[in-house]
């Protein structure tokens, strides 16, 4: 696929090919909003662990690149249940899990090229390990040391973004400067990606943020995790379309792809990538996954989901149907599983460490960088507070 | 109504009479009002199965049905946006707004048509809108989790704005703020929702709009609301000990404000302190203290003070404690009163 214009979508009154035509109720009821999209959704690589071929998304992987596909989410979902587990024990205030989306994260991630530049909403720990951000460097947020942990200049991985939807349109700004710039029109251009979640896909943020990059042309891949729910509200609470086929609307391409088949997250945003740096504007993903944890670790699930749903999620296993392809390929052998695990053990060991390393910063971190240029007001309430806090014997309180 | 601190658990206290938490009162009050008008509507971001992230809605979707207890898409503006033609229709909705720092998507819709549509229709349009907010800090929660966002909307004329500080109001005024014909903003102090009081029932409320002495004193005077005033009666209790007496008001209405109980209280103690957890600049703080060295000047014997968050981004969470008006600084406050 070459341009925006071969790409071939369903016309606007097309169902989803998923056999029988469904129901007029069961469009109503939503239901078409969760439907796996049928021949729609690209997959390469089936739960089974079996290689199968896409017309559009064809791509080449050699034993080595699968195998570092696979250890990049077997690192990442560690970084995941080790925060998770911190969480736990009381050392960090809060987790969000990424947990079943590391096929999803982790094939969008190794899609982008240093160049490029990535907005994440919070979850997106995986599309960080990516990035080159240190995983330790997640921590500070979620233990309420700092607000963000690492350079995003350097990374080219702006702060996590909490409110929902923000970040769409932030994105989308930065890809217009791309195009103005004239960062854009050949192979070696730049692009953007915005992550953000089907909850995120009905805040006006995100509405608007379709309309800006598709009337700028802007090189941006809306990369939509649509992990099912938005806490406790499924899919069909937001839309009664399936959310790649909104794209239509604002007249660029959506596509529906498995989010926990790496291979195909992987060959999938690297087209839309190539769309958006070599001048193409922008291209929505949608990346059909499932969030196998809570929403965060205030979250409760089970007042909300069934467990077959999770039970049959767990068949889809991101990990464990490259593990099988390896395996069947002999691609792989034990030595490397084990070798891989090794590393995760002591990945997990150094984020243990360092989580309860991080100290609280000095107080004074309040009144820090609150301007580029300073403000009178904060200087004066900070000298108050250090002459206040001097008052208490030896600082304490 | 009595002040929730007064202790009625005793034998002999009426049937109506029960303990509960914030966020089982306000859960309560809901309840009544949906009860009690079969216009209230409830929505809002997992307010239905879930009960809400802080299960405040708990059970009314099962009691209520998903067409008066709405799991909303995921958009605050949508929320308020549909809140204000659902009100036009003759609904009384009470909108849900997760977090604080989740407001702002709604911000245009609550301070361009929630506030205004009364006045430019010269009442010809009505609006008895809710919308609630949990707010402030103390809970270590990440950013946007923690905001004291009040006085925007105090600012903006059409708006009223009311916050609890106890079980018993948290009870009586949702159900106030419901039965009002106005726009209200309820914001409900959520480091305090599962702090437990007495409410009764059955016993009439006072009015919604109005402060209330919590505690008499004679030297200096707090004014408080939500989730510091339990931090003002503790600074005041403290003070006892060491021999000082400070009044405690609790202001519960923001807009409008009703300053007498605090413009009284200022003329018998000739000193004020206000605390609140909101950025001090341009605040409802400040407005109070403009207002009672307009309406007390020549009783005052101190400058009025103000004991607030700080001119800043609210903090990350390990720092909160050090950002948050606490009992020493409120103490340190009367302390520097005094000494005028
Ligand atoms: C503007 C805003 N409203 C509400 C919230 C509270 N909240 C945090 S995450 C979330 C659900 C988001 O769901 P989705 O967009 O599907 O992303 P997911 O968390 O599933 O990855 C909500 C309602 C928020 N962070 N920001």
């Amino acid at each position: 696929m070459s341009s925006s214009e071969e790409w071939t979508h369903p016309g606007p009154d097309a169902v989803p090919a998923t056999g029988a035509a469904p129901t007029a109720e069961q469009v109503i009821a939503g239901l078409k909003a969760t439907d796996e999209g049928g021949s729609d959704l690209v997959q390469l690589l089936t739960p089974e662990g079996e290689r199968v071929q896409h017309p559009d998304f064809a791509v080449d992987v050699t034993a080595e690149e699968l195998r570092g596909l696979y250890r990049d989410m077997v690192l990442v979902r560690r970084v995941d249940r080790e925060a998770n587990a911190l969480q736990r024990k009381g050392e960090l205030g809060l987790w969000a899990p990424l947990l079943g989306q590391e096929a999803a994260q982790v094939g969008a991630g190794r899609a982008m090229r240093a160049r490029d530049m990535a907005f994440p909403s919070y979850r997106e720990h995986g599309v960080a390990w990516c990035r080159g951000v240190p995983p330790t460097d997640l921590l500070s947020m979620f233990r309420g040391t700092d607000q963000c942990g690492w350079d995003p200049v350097e990374h080219r991985f702006h702060p996590y973004t909490i409110v929902i939807g923000n970040q769409v349109l932030n994105a989308t700004g930065y890809a217009m400067g791309q195009r103005f710039d004239g960062a854009v029109g050949d192979d070696g251009g730049e692009a953007t990606m915005a992550f953000f979640g089907d909850g995120a896909t009905s805040q006006g943020d995100v509405h608007e943020g379709f309309v800006w990059a598709a009337v700028y042309d802007a090189p941006v891949v809306f990369f939509c995790q649509n992990n099912q729910w938005a806490i406790s509200e499924p899919t069909e609470r937001q839309s009664r379309l399936p959310l790649y086929q909104r794209a239509r609307g604002y007249g660029f391409p959506g596509i529906r792809v498995d989010g926990n088949d790496v291979l195909a997250t992987l060959a999938v945003t690297r087209w839309a990538l190539d769309q958006c740096r070599t001048g193409n504007g922008p291209v929505l993903i949608e990346a059909f996954t499932y969030r196998m944890d809570a929403h965060t670790t205030s979250d409760d699930p089970s007042r909300y989901r069934l467990s077959d749903e999770l039970e049959l999620w767990k068949l889809k296993d991101p990990i464990e149907r490259v593990k099988v392809h390896l395996v069947k390929q002999q691609w792989a052998d034990q030595e490397f599983f084990d070798h891989v695990e090794l590393e995760a053990e002591e990945l997990g060991a150094r984020l243990r460490e360092h989580c309860s390393s991080l100290e609280a910063p000095p107080a004074e971190r309040i009144f820090s960088q609150v301007y580029a240029e300073g403000s009178p007001v904060v200087d004066a309430q900070r000298a108050e507070f250090l002459s206040y806090h001097a008052g208490f014997l030896g600082g304490e309180r | 109504m009595a002040a929730p601190t007064v202790d009625r658990a005793d034998a002999g206290a009426p049937a109506a009479v029960q303990t509960l938490t914030i966020a089982k009162a306000i859960n309560s009050g809901l309840r009544a009002a949906m009860e009690a008008d079969p216009k209230v509507i409830v929505m809002g971001e997992d307010v239905g199965k879930l009960g809400g992230v802080f299960r405040i809605t708990d059970g009314l979707q099962k009691d209520f049905g998903e067409q008066r207890v709405l799991d909303t898409p995921l958009a605050e503006s949508g929320i308020v946006g549909t809140a204000v033609g659902l009100a036009l229709r003759g609904y009384r909705p009470v909108c849900e707004i997760q977090f604080d720092g989740f407001i702002f998507p709604a911000f245009d819709q609550i301070v361009s048509q929630v506030a205004k549509l009364h006045y430019r229709t010269q009442g010809r349009l009505k609006l008895p809108i809710v919308i609630r907010v949990p707010y402030g800090g103390g809970i270590g929660a990440v950013e946007h989790h923690s905001e004291s966002p009040e006085g925007y909307f105090a600012h903006t004329a059409g708006l009223k704005v009311v916050t609890c500080s106890n079980p018993a109001d948290a009870h009586w005024m949702i159900q106030q703020a419901i039965a009002c014909d106005d726009p209200v903003l309820f914001f409900e102090p959520k480091r305090r929702y599962y702090e437990k009081g007495q409410v009764d029932t059955t016993a009439a409320p006072g009015p919604l709009f109005a402060s209330r002495v919590l505690r008499e004193g004679t030297d200096v005077t707090i004014a408080a609301y939500g989730p510091v005033v339990r931090t003002a009666l503790e600074a005041a209790a403290a003070a006892e000990e060491d021999g000082r007496s400070l009044a405690v008001v609790d202001l519960r209405s923001l807009s409008p404000l009703d300053l007498g109980p605090v413009y009284e209280s200022v003329r018998r103690t000739g000193r004020l302190v206000v605390v609140s957890e909101a950025p001090g600049e341009a605040s409802l703080a400040s407005h109070i203290a403009a207002q009672v060295q307009q309406e007390c000047f020549y009783s005052l014997q101190a400058p009025v003070l103000r004991v607030t968050g700080y001119d800043t981004p609210y903090p990350p969470a390990k720092l909160e404690e050090e950002f948050l008006p606490d009992l020493d600084r409120v103490l340190d406050a009367a302390d520097r009163s005094m000494a005028w």
